[in-house]
Order: C-alpha cells, then sequence, then structure tokens
C-alpha cells in the first residue's frame, strides 16, 4: 500500500540543510508511490519551499510565527502537531540532527509511535520498507522494521543519496497560520562556535587532530586542509581533554559519529572508542608517526610522518591540483 | 529537591562487538555506567549537595544491572531502583522503556530527572524526551551547564557545536552532554556506604502495567557486523613523493577530492 509521508525540512543559516533533501529521498522510499508532504516551520521559510519540491517534494506545508525563529521543543511540536493533524500522515520522516534529535521523541511520544532513529540505510519499499541503523556507534548494525501504525524515523546525515535536482518540478504551496503559546523555554543566548560554514555531522570532508596536533594553535594547519577542501574539522577525545579544541568536535564513541567521503586523521592513535565514530567513512587517509598505530588498521591510505610536515605538505599539493 | 537520574548498563567502551545466534554476543564483556549517565549522576549529586533533597537512580535492566546501580550509589547517589523486565518482556524498544519509566515517575514529586542524552548502544537519543513528554514536563538535551536558582533554572546546551544560553523552570528533564561536569570516582567509603543504601526491586506488576501496555512499537529483524575493511596502503619512499602519490591517489583513484 501507498503512504502518505511528512518531511521536515530545516535550514541552517537561510538554506535548507542537505539532509533534508536526503529525507525527502527516504520519504519518497517508504511512500511506495504515495505523496510526499514538506514541512517548513520557522519565522521566514516560504521562499524555501520551492527548494524541497525540486528535490522530490509533491507539495510543502509552511507555518511561519516569530516563536519558529529559534528552535523551542514547545513551539515546533505546536506547530508540527498541527501540521500533523491537517495531514495525518502515514509516515513521518526527520533528519537525525540536534533539531530532529530533540524533537522526533517528543512526536513520536505524543503519537504512542515507533521512531527508529538514525537510519543510515532503507531496504525495500513501501510497506516492505527495513530500516538499517548503527547500534554500539557504529561497531554493529541492526535491520528494524515498524510493527503496526505510523511509521517515523529520522535519517543520518551523508548516508541516503539526495534525488536528483529538478528546478522544472512543481507543486502546491500551502500555509499553515498556528498559534504558538505557552513556551517553557527561552532562548536567551546563541554562540556560535561553529565558525567555519560546514557542519561537522554533514560535512562531506573531515581533517581530525588527535593528541599529536599537541596545541590549539596546531589545528590551524588542519583548518586551513578542511577549508580547502571543503570540509569541517574534528578532534579526537585526547585533543579535546588537552583543551586545544571544543569538546563539540570530539569524535568518537562519546562524541559525534561522522560518516564523510574523507577522513583525513592526522596525529590521532585509533582508539577503539575514536574508531567508532568514524570507521565507516568512505575513505580515510591515516597521518601518525608511529607505524604501529591503530588507525592505520582502517586507513586506506596511511602516511608515516610527522603531520607537521606531510599536513602544509597536502596543502600545497591540492593547492597545485586546484588551479589546473 | 527530589531529582531521579537515568541509568543504562551498556558494554564498556573498550569492547569489541561479537554476534552470536543473531544476538550480541555479552559472554566475558565488561559492562558500564553509560558513560552520559555518569555525567548525569554526577550532576545531580552536585545538585543536590548545592539545594538538599534526595538522588534516585533509575534502572531497567536484568538482575546483572544491580551492580551498575551500586556503582551510582557509591558516587554519592541516595537511593536506587531496578526495574527488572526479564520475566515479562522478550521484546523492548524506546516507547516501552520510557513508557516503564514514566509510569514508575508519574505519582512522584519529581522536581529534576537527569537522564544521558544518547546511550552508546542503542544510540536512539529518544528515552530522556519521550519520558518527559509522558510526564507533561519540558526538557532540554545535550546540556553542558546547569544552573539551578529557586525554581528557575539557566542551562547551557550544545548544539551541534554552537551552545545555546535557555531559561526555564522545574520540574524539568535534561540530558547530558560530554563537558558538563568530570564525573567522580566512587570512593572506598562510598562504596561501603553503597551496600546499605537503599535499593528497590520492582517488576511491571508493582507499576500495574501490563505486558500490553508496553508493547514494542518497532522490532529488530537482524544484527550484524559491519564488513571488515581491507587493510589500505601505506605509502612509502620520500615524504614529499608520497603527498603527491596520496594527492593523486584522493583525486584520481578514490576521487573524493
Ligand atoms: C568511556 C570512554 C569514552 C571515550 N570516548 C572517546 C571518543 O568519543 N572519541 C575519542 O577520540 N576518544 C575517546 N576516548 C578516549 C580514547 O580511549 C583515547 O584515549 C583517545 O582517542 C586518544 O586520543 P589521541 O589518539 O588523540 O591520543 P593518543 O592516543 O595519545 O595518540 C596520539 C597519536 O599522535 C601521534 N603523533 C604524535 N606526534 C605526532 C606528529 N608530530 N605527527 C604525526 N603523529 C603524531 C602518536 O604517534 C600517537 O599515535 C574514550 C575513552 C573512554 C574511557
Ligand atoms: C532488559 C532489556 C531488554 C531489552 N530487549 C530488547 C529487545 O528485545 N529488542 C531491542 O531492540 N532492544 C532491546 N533492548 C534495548 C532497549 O529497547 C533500548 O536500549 C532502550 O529502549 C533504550 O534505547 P537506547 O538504548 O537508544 O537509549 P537512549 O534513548 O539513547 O538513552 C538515552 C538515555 O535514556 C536513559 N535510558 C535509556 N535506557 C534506559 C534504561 N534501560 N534504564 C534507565 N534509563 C535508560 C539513560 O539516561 C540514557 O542515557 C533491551 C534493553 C533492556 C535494558
Amino acid at each position: 500500500m501507498s503512504k502518505k509521508v511528512v518531511v521536515l525540512g530545516e535550514a541552517r543559516e537561510g538554506a535548507l540543510r542537505n539532509v533534508s533533501f536526503e529525507a525527502i529521498a527516504a520519504a519518497k522510499k517508504i511512500s511506495g508511490g504515495g505523496e510526499v508532504v514538506g514541512v517548513l516551520l520557522g519565522d521566514a521559510v516560504q521562499s524555501l519551499a520551492e527548494e524541497m519540491i525540486h528535490y522530490g517534494a509533491d507539495r510543502v506545508v509552511t507555518v511561519e510565527h516569530p516563536h519558529l525563529k529559534l528552535y523551542t521543543s514547545d513551539a515546533f511540536s505546536q506547530a508540527f502537531m498541527a501540521v500533523y493533524e491537517q495531514e495525518k500522515p502515514e509516515a513521518i520522516v526527520f533528519g537525525h540532527t540536534a533539531l530532529g534529535k530533540d524533537l522526533s521523541p517528543k512526536i513520536a511520544s505524543k503519537l504512542a509511535s515507533g521512531l527508529i532513529s538514525d537510519v543510515t540505510a532503507i531496504e525495500g519499499e513501501g510497506d516492505a520498507a527495513v530500516f538499517i541503523r548503527p547500534i554500539f556507534s557504529g561497531k554493529a548494525f541492526e535491520k528494524v522494521k515498524n510493527k503496526d501504525g505510523l511509521l517515523f524515523i529520522t535519517v543520518r546525515p551523508n548516508n541516503i543519496a539526495p534525488l536528483e535536482h529538478d528546478a522544472g518540478r512543481t507543486g502546491g504551496v500551502a500555509a499553515l497560520a498556528v498559534d504558538v503559546t505557552n513556551l517553557r523555554t527561552i532562548i536567551s543566548e546563541v554562540i556560535r562556535k561553529s565558525t567555519e560554514g560546514v557542519d561537522l555531522s554533514e560535512a562531506k570532508v573531515v581533517v581530525a587532530g588527535g593528541r599529536g596536533v599537541k596545541s590549539a594553535e596546531g589545528f590551524e594547519p588542519l583548518q586551513e586542509l578542511a577549508t580547502l577542501l571543503g570540509g569541517a574539522i574534528g578532534a579526537s577525545r585526547g585533543a579535546c581533554d588537552a583543551d586545544y579544541c571544543d569538546y563539540s568536535l570530539q569524535i568518537g564513541q562519546t562524541g559525534k559519529v561522522v560518516t564523510p567521503d574523507l577522513y583525513i586523521a592526522a596525529g590521532i592513535s585509533g582508539a577503539i572508542q575514536h574508531m567508532a565514530g568514524m570507521s565507516n567513512s568512505k575513505v580515510i587517509v591515516a597521518i601518525n608517526k608511529d607505524s604501529e598505530a591503530n588507525i592505520f588498521k582502517v586507513a586506506d591510505y596511511g602516511i608515516v610522518g610527522d603531520l607537521f610536515e606531510v599536513i602544509p605538505m597536502m596543502i600545497e599539493e591540492i593547492k597545485k591540483i586546484k588551479t589546473n | 529537591m527530589n531529582i531521579y537520574v537515568l541509568v543504562k548498563r551498556t558494554f564498556d567502551t573498550e569492547e569489541k562487538i561479537t554476534v552470536s545466534n543473531g544476538k550480541i554476543s555479552e559472554d566475558g564483556a565488561e559492562f558500564i555506567i553509560n558513560p552520559y549517565d555518569e555525567y548525569a549522576i554526577e550532576e545531580a549529586i552536585q545538585v543536590r549537595d548545592a539545594n538538599d533533597g534526595e538522588v534516585t537512580v533509575i534502572t531497567i535492566g536484568g538482575e546483572d544491572a544491580e551492580k551498575q546501580l551500586r556503582t551510582a550509589l557509591a558516587m554519592g547517589a541516595d537511593k536506587a531502583v531496578l526495574i527488572d523486565t526479564e520475566d515479562d518482556l522478550d521484546e523492548m524498544d524506546e516507547f516501552t522503556s520510557a513508557k516503564i519509566i514514566a509510569e514508575y515517575l508519574k505519582d512522584k514529586e519529581v522536581d529534576l530527572i537527569l537522564a544521558g542524552n544518547v546511550a552508546i548502544d542503542g544510540g536512539s537519543g529518544q528515552v530522556g524526551p519521550r519520558v518527559a513528554e509522558l510526564l507533561g514536563i519540558n526538557y532540554v538535551t545535550t546540556i553542558t551547564n546547569l544552573e539551578i536558582n529557586g525554581t528557575s533554572v539557566k542551562i547551557i546546551r550544545d548544539v551541534e557545536g554552537d551552545s545555546e544560553t535557555i531559561e526555564t523552570s522545574l520540574p524539568l528533564l535534561v540530558t547530558a552532554q560530554q563537558g558538563l561536569n568530570e564525573p567522580r570516582y566512587p570512593s572506598l567509603p562510598g562504596i561501603m556506604k553503597a551496600k546499605k543504601k537503599p535499593l528497590e526491586k520492582l517488576e511491571l506488576d508493582d507499576l500495574d502495567l501490563e505486558e500490553d501496555d508496553v508493547e514494542a512499537k518497532t522490532q529488530t529483524i537482524e544484527i550484524y557486523l559491519p564488513p571488515q575493511k581491507a587493510a589500505g596502503r601505506i605509502l612509502e619512499g620520500e615524504v614529499a613523493n608520497q603527498v603527491i602519490e596520496l594527492v593523486n591517489l584522493l583525486k584520481n583513484e578514490a576521487k573524493v577530492i
């Protein structure tokens, strides 16, 4: 049977995040030919609706309200539930982002539904769809299916390929008025620490440093390399514990789990807890002084050497091929 | 102040994971308190010490989870509750866990609940917010700082690297992110005292729950290990040449730059 699927789109700095397009692709798959309805919640999101349609949504419902400018679970759940009541979908897809992780369990709880979080792949279509998700931080995987009732999933960024962008696709965009009230939280300040624009969990390239980077300044060449490749920097807990960088950059079992196309590990030994967070990256490069370092066991390409020598050379070499 | 901490027993992060008979093998594995729950316990103890009150740690698990509860008591929690579902339930999911925990908490006078933001095994991050919603209280996830003044609460939370300052009030559920605090190790006197602290054991019956009330909404049909990666290539020769080769490989073989 075909399903009507609602997909929550998410904007960051005025543009839709890639994960929203990936979520539409996931929705298409589980819809089994049913309708895919995009949802946008914010203070000014109308202009983003077309883009969801270009990526495969059949139509889009927007809710605009000043209280939706910044995410709070109260405001967003009220707005989303109003859309839910109007659309009565058979399935819901969110991105497994900070927002999606925070909001989805609340919605699932309100709807007394299951929730399959952090899906990295979908097998089968429509009612037969089975969802693959990492457990034990990627040390193992499980296949999960919904029993019956509403199907609700969140998809991990960077894992499900978006559909081809088609600027010719058209669909309806309708605004829904929702009264957002009784907010129990006030956000009094937001400090953006992620200075470079690329979000670590969505980055196609991650350049990560460990204790071998030796200081906060030591991260500068890594940042330069990351910027050059349009990627983000990450770190081991060793580097975070030593105060070379913020904990928000930590990758691993108690940090972020990333699956970029390219992961460059510099001065990281490759502890099991670190590898849990990055071993499913598509291509791994390790740079380490110690040829016995564990990280070489998961690396596709390894250079045994001093990162302070290797990274600047890489920057030069990549600049060369970029200008050619 | 009435403080509750949700604690899950998980595999030690050092453990390699193996699968046998379609299940994660527990043979010989070491178990710990989910690392994020350690931050939650530490924070609860600090809040109690600053405000008075009582810290109760709760876990759903089998008999073996008593060990993790005793560790929490040794760190300084006052009471523990073990909700043992082993005899009643074959299958559980996040809906099940949250429903059971909320059922236990619903008639308690809860001021503050602390949980981990995610369990490093199941990894869904659902249980905290689900419990809050079932109890009808507010929640804030992935917090790195907590200040309580009477019933007003000021929180800093980590949002994908950015930090948000949030003002809210009790009753409240928060989930701990790394950086919240430095969890203490249980002291020897703490371990001795923990043996005498109350540890209540409950089953579904005691909570007036039927199996049907908590029946899982999702079903795991297979568990498997990721494919082993073939050994990679360690480049050789002059470092400068290795770098040229590496960039060439990334561009032309792996096609990632
Ligand atoms: C409960 C728990 C959870 C944990 N969670 C995480 C987690 O989420 N993420 C995580 O990363 N860790 C985690 N850890 C910590 C983990 O066990 C390791 O301690 C940590 O990953 C080590 O960081 P590192 O590789 O940077 O440091 P080290 O192990 O000290 O390695 C430094 C490496 O740098 C190399 N090096 C030094 N100088 C240079 C140079 N000039 N050029 C090239 N190489 C150089 C050295 O050869 C060495 O291999 C956790 C631990 C526990 C107990
Ligand atoms: C005895 C037992 C039997 C199980 N049987 C099955 C099964 O048959 N099939 C299956 O798929 N899964 C099973 N599970 C796994 C279980 O469904 C999930 O682990 C659980 O729903 C929590 O999800 P999570 O691990 O993603 O936790 P998350 O939602 O990521 O955890 C976040 C936080 O919630 C709290 N929390 C989570 N779990 C517990 C808990 N058990 N007790 C107290 N606090 C908790 C902690 O503070 C934790 O940091 C079982 C778990 C237990 C304990």
